[in-house]
């Protein structure tokens, strides 16, 4: 996410410029209602309240994690530096490591999510009946509280309940189906499938956003040029939108390594379903083992601050930050050139 | 028939039958939560969970939710940390972006990145120490301390503000300024107001994480008798009433209920404020 600079503003808010305002009488009203003052005034106090909470629940926790992540220690009472200790074991702890293996579940899940939402995305842009009513259906999921979504699969994946009557009518037999939700083949499966119910109508809505963005002309055009429904996808919606596509797949990768509340709450973390924070919330709330719940959250942290240089680049890469071209363009030109020059 | 017109015709079926799969699995979980919130406990021992129940007019569910899971109080809490929360991180985000777009001063742009950064870090995790830092506050267990925590101005409602400012014309600020307003004035007087269509997408989008917000009510509300909120409510029904189906389905449409009065009547902005939260890039 780009916030860009500071665009050029009128003189009055630049710190010379700020002389004064219409009062000029010598008075604690006019001392503090002069421009200058008054500008200091203004960003002081605008930006003390947000800039606190910042500091207090985001920077000095922050701060406080990373030295947390050196100590053998509980919230309350003795606590016993240990260095490197907690870091090792992040690295050698069967469930820990274990626990980011199963990100892999919830990666797979986030690019199949993106992958319907496009798809139903670009269906519903163009004309179709009831449109605003699948559209709603598949929608809501998304503004269904987590625990709500846990108890509703739970009550879903039940032996013989809802998802094992379907599959019956389907000509399934009960016999042959496995236990959703304890049957370690298959449950990080059913888990990561219920994150996909409840997202994928935001990744459409936000889809059908962009796409609604893309000048309407090249429609238009695509239609005089005899495109069908398919071509003018590949062709005008998709590098229209691609940017926003990239970003999403990037964003569903960091959001795969933090995934918390489907197995916390469908299973709590039980039959090998526990994802990092599953684990990590466990070792620090219910062992009360801080220094290595702190140790894990920074090892995340760090995957996600690399996760995030890379998109970063991707998008340097591939689109160009601002005005400033692509640079795979930019060498895709040098090497142009080059050739020509050794052509001759 | 050509076979053109049998391409377009196949290709329409098979749209609508994505569509109506896609619609089926959507609700279903839903739906089958209704039917099994409408039936006596005999009816949900004896019957399979798809049919339907005898009476629609069957409220006991609902009736014994409410009392157990004390969705009286739930309700209420949700209610004042959702009005308390939203009128605070609009305030603050709005001035705050104000400040950052309209003034240009040493350190405008590392305040921007240090709430750039901030994003990165996953709340969960943080949870860690924020829990410490909550503790030797003496904020477990006190609403409002909860509250401000909830208040922590998140980069997007920033970031949606900030274009937003983007947008209005400086002329605005400056024939306020050349009437003698002061710069709280152009702010609160001026601008303030027409930041409407943007408060109406931060709104929306804080809304539904704050209402649905159940980590940290968990983790900071532990007295579930007082500080019970429509998330954490349901959370009555994991120990011994695990089973009783009947009861859970009728607690879980109890909290959707509002949500969903909610879409049907603001569908448009919900739309819409995601749109504009997503081409934020």
């Amino acid at each position: 996410m780009r916030t860009g600079g500071v665009k050029a503003r009128p003189a009055f808010y630049q710190r010379k410029e700020c002389v004064g305002f219409m009062n000029e009488k010598k008075s604690f009203k006019a001392w503090i209602t002069s421009g200058k003052v008054n500008r200091k005034l203004c960003i002081f106090t605008f930006m003390f309240v947000p800039v606190a909470l910042l500091l207090v629940f985001t920077y000095i926790p922050f701060f406080k994690m990373i030295g947390f992540s050196f100590y053998d220690m509980k919230y309350i009472g003795e606590r016993e530096f240990v260095g490197l200790k907690n870091y090792l074991e992040v690295f050698t702890r069967q469930d820990c490591f274990q626990a980011l293996k199963l990100s892999l579940y919830y990666i797979v899940a986030s690019f199949i999510q993106l992958a319907l939402a496009l798809y139903f995305a670009s269906v519903l842009s163009f004309k179709v009946k009831g449109s605003g009513v699948f559209k709603g259906l598949m929608f809501f999921p998304y503004l269904v509280c987590g625990i709500a979504v846990g108890f509703i699969f739970k009550f879903f994946y039940t032996r013989g309940f809802v998802l094992d009557t379907v599959l019956q009518w389907c000509g399934f037999n009960l016999e042959q189906l496995p236990y959703w939700l304890r049957d370690t083949r298959i449950n990080n499966i059913s888990v990561a499938a219920t994150s996909v119910w409840r997202y994928m109508g935001q990744g459409m809505v936000m889809f059908i956003g962009a796409i609604m963005s893309v000048d309407a002309s090249l429609y238009e055009a695509g239609d005089i040029d005899g495109a069908n429904s398919f071509q003018k996808f590949i062709y005008i919606i998709l590098p229209s939108i691609k940017t926003i596509i990239v970003l999403n797949m990037i964003l569903s990768i960091t959001g795969s390594l933090s995934v918390f509340e489907p197995p916390y709450v469908i299973t709590g973390g039980d039959f090998g379903t526990g994802t990092y924070f599953v684990i990590m919330n466990e070792l620090a709330h219910e062992s009360q083992k801080v220094g290595l719940a702190s140790a894990m959250a920074i090892v995340l942290l760090i995957l996600i601050m690399i996760a995030t240089m890379i998109q970063k680049w991707v998008e340097k890469y591939y689109f160009g930050v601002g005005d400033a071209e692509p640079l795979r363009e930019v060498r895709k030109r040098k090497k142009r050139l080059e050739a020509k020059g050794g052509a001759r | 028939m050509s076979t053109a017109k049998m391409k377009r015709i196949i290709i329409s079926i098979l749209k609508y039958f994505t569509l109506i799969l896609g619609g089926f699995i959507s609700v279903l979980p839903i739906v089958v939560c209704v039917i099994t919130a409408f039936k006596t406990p005999e009816e949900y021992a004896s019957t399979n969970v798809m049919t339907l129940p005898k009476s629609w007019f069957y409220f006991e569910n609902f009736i014994q939710a409410w009392s157990q899971a004390n969705m009286g109080i739930a309700f209420r809490n949700s209610i004042i940390i959702l009005v308390f929360v939203l009128a605070g991180s609009i305030l603050t985000g709005s001035m705050l972006a104000y400040v950052l777009s309209r003034f240009k001063f040493r350190g405008n742009g590392f305040i921007r990145n240090l709430f750039l950064f901030a994003s990165l870090l996953p709340g969960i995790a943080m949870q860690v120490s924020v829990y410490q830092i909550m503790y030797s506050l003496g904020w477990i267990n006190f609403l409002p301390g909860y509250i401000i925590m909830m208040c922590g101005t998140d980069i997007i409602s920033i970031y949606i503000f900030i274009q937003f400012f983007e947008n209005i014309p400086d002329s605005l600020d400056e024939s306020a300024i050349m009437d003698g307003c002061t710069y709280f004035g152009v702010f609160f007087r001026i601008l303030f107001p027409l930041l409407k269509p943007a408060i109406v997408t931060v709104m929306i989008l804080k809304g539904v994480g704050v209402y649905n917000e159940y980590y940290t009510a968990n983790l900071y509300l532990q007295d579930k008798n007082r500080l019970v909120t429509v998330a954490t409510s349901l959370f009555k029904f994991t120990g011994p009433l695990g089973n009783q189906y009947n009861y859970i389905c009728a607690g879980v449409i109890i909290t959707m209920v509002p949500a969903l009065i909610v879409f049907i009547l603001c569908q448009k902005q919900i739309y819409g404020g995601l749109a504009a939260g997503a081409v934020k890039g």
